[in-house]
This record gives C-alpha cells, structure tokens and sequence, in this order.
C-alpha cells in the first residue's frame, strides 16, 4: 500500500446473522459494485476487495496479479489489469461516483473476524482502515468465476431512490411520505459508511417521546427529531428508538452509497 | 401482536415486551428459510430476510412457548460501586449515595435486547426509584467496563465508547471478544445480577 487514499478499508459481504448481539453486517457499501470487480478478476462474489472512498489507493505488488476497479469513475479504468512483479496501480480520484472496489485475483487474505473480512467503522470490528505503508496479503487464486459478470451500476447527477412506506409512517404528521419523495435532498459532509445524512425540508413526527428501541434495517429511512432524515447504509444501528418513515428498495442502495457529498438525490415510491 | 412492513426483506413483529422472548424463541424453532436476522428490541422482533407475505401470514397463529420454557442463564457482574455520575445520581433520585448502589444491585435484571454497540445490553428491572433520565450531552468516552443507568434500563458499556447514559461503576468482565466463542457474555433472556466488590 503506497498511498491508501481518505478512506480504504477492507470490505467483502459482511457479517451477516449478528444483528441480535448489537453487531453490524457492514460488508461493501456498493456490493454491485464489489461483485463486478470480482467477477473481472475471476474471484467468487464475495472475495474481499478495497473499498476506496474519493480517492483510490497506489498500490504496488511483490508478484504478478491481476486487479479491476469497479463503482465510481477513475481514470485507471475498470480493467482488468494484468501486473508484473514490482508493478504499480495508481487508482486516482473517484468521479462521478464516490467509492471503488480494488478486487485481486485471490482476494485481499487478512484474518476475517466474526467470519468475515469487512471493517465496521461505526463498531470498529475487523481489521483497521488501510493506511500508507501496510501490506497486505493476497490470496491464491482459486477456480474463477464462470458466472456473468455483473452490470456496471449506472451512475446518474442526481439519482431518483425508491423506497417503501413504512413502518413508521404512522408516527409521522399527513403527508410526510409526500414530502420526502417531492423534496430536493442533498447529501451532507456528515454522511459516511453508517449512512447519508440528508439536508432538505424538516420531516415532522407525531411522537412526543422516543419509540421503545426496535431493530432497524439496511435502507431504512429514520428520522431523529430535528427532522433531518439518514438513510442508512451499511454500518448502520442495529437498534434505534427514532421512526423510520420509509425504507430503500435494494436495488438502489448502490446508487445511494455512490452519492457524494454536496451531491442531490430525490425518492420515489416504489 | 401487529406485523408492520420494513422494506422488500424484513418485517417488525410489535408485541408486549413480556412477549419478546417467547416470539423471538418461536421464530427460531419455525427455522423458516431465508432468515438472515432475528433482531428483539423493547417491544418487537425485526425479521430480515424470510419471505415476508408467507411469514405474516403464519404470525398470528404462532405459538408462544411459555416464560419459564426458554429462560436464559444466570450470569452474575462483578462491580465497584464508583462511578462518575454516583453523586449526581443520589441528587436527583433523593436518595443517598450508599442507596443507590445498594437499591442496583439488589434487583435481578433480564436482558431485554442488545444493541447500540457489540453486546451492548439493555437490562429491564430497574428500581423505579432509580430512573433518572440521559445527560443533556453525551460524554466522548465512557471507560469499558462502565455499568450505568437511564430512563428505565441499566447497562454495561462493552468498549470505550461515547455515552449519555449516568455512570454508577466499573466491571472488568468482557462482554465481548470477536475471537470467542460465543462472542458476546449476555444474550436476550439471559438474567444479570451485579455483585458489589469493594472499590
């Protein structure tokens, strides 16, 4: 790792099955976009890659390899790129687009914790953010993929999210669903791996108090009581006591998570 | 019991908090395919993953096991009675100091639900007496180990973590090791008494 960028983790598909003990599933923000990267380099779905965030790492490797860099736009390309021994891969800034996904042949081979290889920024579990200097280990390659390889996910100024009412539309004052697919909403510097925090009209609850805590879900559209909603991504609560009033379709979490700061995004229902 | 929606993949079963665990025991047994999560709060049980049509259809016939057919363990804390809110907590109960550590740590807790952090547990049984509400600002880091006290719930902090919950003591028993097995101390159902240890 010569230059690991803002923010570079280690992310596979997460932890799943934990959420009862307060642990997270974490894993790609963007998994469409790990699945292409890994599918370019003949790994299996969810073979641990780098997920960068605005900018993209330099890497150079101790033995040939072969690398693809799937989500946002960067000037390297997707790829696939073969290196030789010694060989360098300057991944650059990231636009359109927020993050990437650095996959090698082989996978990232850090020691999973909890079953997986994925970094929990809001818990801190799994291995610590990548920085300058650190080496990272790559695994052998193994039978490749004889799948497809998945579609690019598109990437749009100003993407349109669709989500589903509920379950907390109730808690809501009329109309609150109108507003949040009519309004103009931009995604504020506050956002990061747990979720976007979004800036836009105040949405109002009919709560005078806290809900009792419930369990929350990826997409999930809550509403603390100022009214500025966060769409949760994927190193969210596992429990929340403020009303969610909507939650994101899946096929549109990508786009979510590839919403960068300053950027607009509007909803819709699905 | 009421089954709400939350999104194409999960559903929140609301039922009375004495009801929690018995759901969440009867959802396990059903082992209904698909499910990824199981996740209990104060008064619910978040499903993720089963096909939500089919399982809210076989919800209201489910049948719950009785309170005393799936009790958890017994685990008993170890505390030191010292904690940084102690005085202020004594204040605003009007209670005195030595009561408040006393009033906590008779009482047997159950654990409702986790959450909030890793094996963060939210104890019901609380002393009414004891219900003080949250810091109108949070600490930026509350020691591991902290056994505190807010609105109607105690817990233990697992990690140094942020906090707004009042601080009554200190454990030093781990209530969470990625690398153990099982990873987390407590689990919901399982009862909690603390143990006073000198300070």
């Amino acid at each position: 790792m010569v230059s690991a960028g803002p923010l570079t983790t280690v992310q596979d598909l997460g932890r799943p099955g934990y959420a009862h003990l307060g642990v997270g599933r974490a894993g790609a923000a963007d998994q469409a976009s790990l699945a292409r990267a890994n599918a370019l380099v003949g790994n299996p779905t969810g073979a641990a890659a780098l997920e960068a965030t605005l900018r993209g790492p330099r890497l150079r490797f101790a033995a040939r390899t072969v690398l693809a860099v799937c989500g946002g736009q960067v000037a390297c390309g997707e790829g696939p790129h073969e290196l030789s021994t010694g060989g360098q891969l300057d991944v650059g800034a990231i636009r359109p687009g927020l993050r990437v996904y650095v996959a090698v042949r082989g996978g990232w081979d850090v020691p999973p914790v909890l079953g997986s290889r994925s970094t929990d920024t809001r818990s801190r579990l799994g291995p610590p953010p990548v920085r300058d200097g650190d080496l990272l280990p790559v695994g052998a390659a193994g039978a490749g993929w004889s799948g497809s390889v998945p579609p690019a996910v598109a990437l749009v100024d100003v993407p349109t999210l669709h989500v589903y009412a509920g379950p907390r539309e109730d808690a809501f004052v009329a109309g609150a669903i109108e507003q949040l697919c009519t309004a103009n909403w931009t995604v504020t510097p506050s956002s990061d791996r747990s979720g976007l925090r979004l800036a836009g009209p105040p949405l109002r609850s009919t709560l005078v108090r806290e809900l009792p805590s419930e369990g929350m879900v990826l997409g999930a559209v809550q509403v603390p009581p100022d009214g500025a909603p966060i769409l949760f991504l994927a190193d969210h609560p596992t429990t929340g006591g403020y009303p969610v009033l909507a939650v994101m379709a899946s096929s549109d979490i990508a786009l979510a998570a590839q919403a960068r700061p300053g950027s607009r995004l509007r909803f819709a229902l699905a | 019991m009421r089954v709400r929606r939350c999104g194409e993949h999960a559903l929140l079963v609301e039922v009375d908090p004495a009801e929690v665990h018995p759901l969440l025991a009867a959802l396990r047994r059903l082992a209904e395919p698909g499910i990824e999560e199981l996740v209990p709060g104060a008064a619910s049980v978040l499903v993720v993953g089963a096909d939500p049509e089919r399982l809210a259809g076989a919800l209201p016939d489910l049948p719950l096991p009785a309170t005393a057919e799936i009790a958890g363990r017994l685990i008993e804390v170890p505390v030191r009675y010292d904690g940084a809110d102690l005085a202020e907590i004594a204040e605003l109960t009007g209670l005195p100091s030595d009561d408040v550590a006393g009033r906590h740590a008779a009482a047997t807790y159950t654990v409702s639900f986790l959450g909030f952090a890793p094996g963060f547990p939210y104890l019901a049984g609380l002393d009414p007496a004891l219900r003080v509400p949250r810091r109108d600002s949070p600490r930026t880091r509350v020691p591991r180990g902290s056994v505190a006290v807010a609105g109607d719930w105690s817990c233990i902090y697992p990690q140094d973590s942020p906090g707004g919950w009042r601080l009554l003591g200190r454990t030093d028993l781990v209530l969470f090791d990625p690398h153990a097995q099982p990873p987390a101390l407590l689990t919901p159902g399982d009862q909690v008494r603390f143990r006073p240890i000198p300070r």
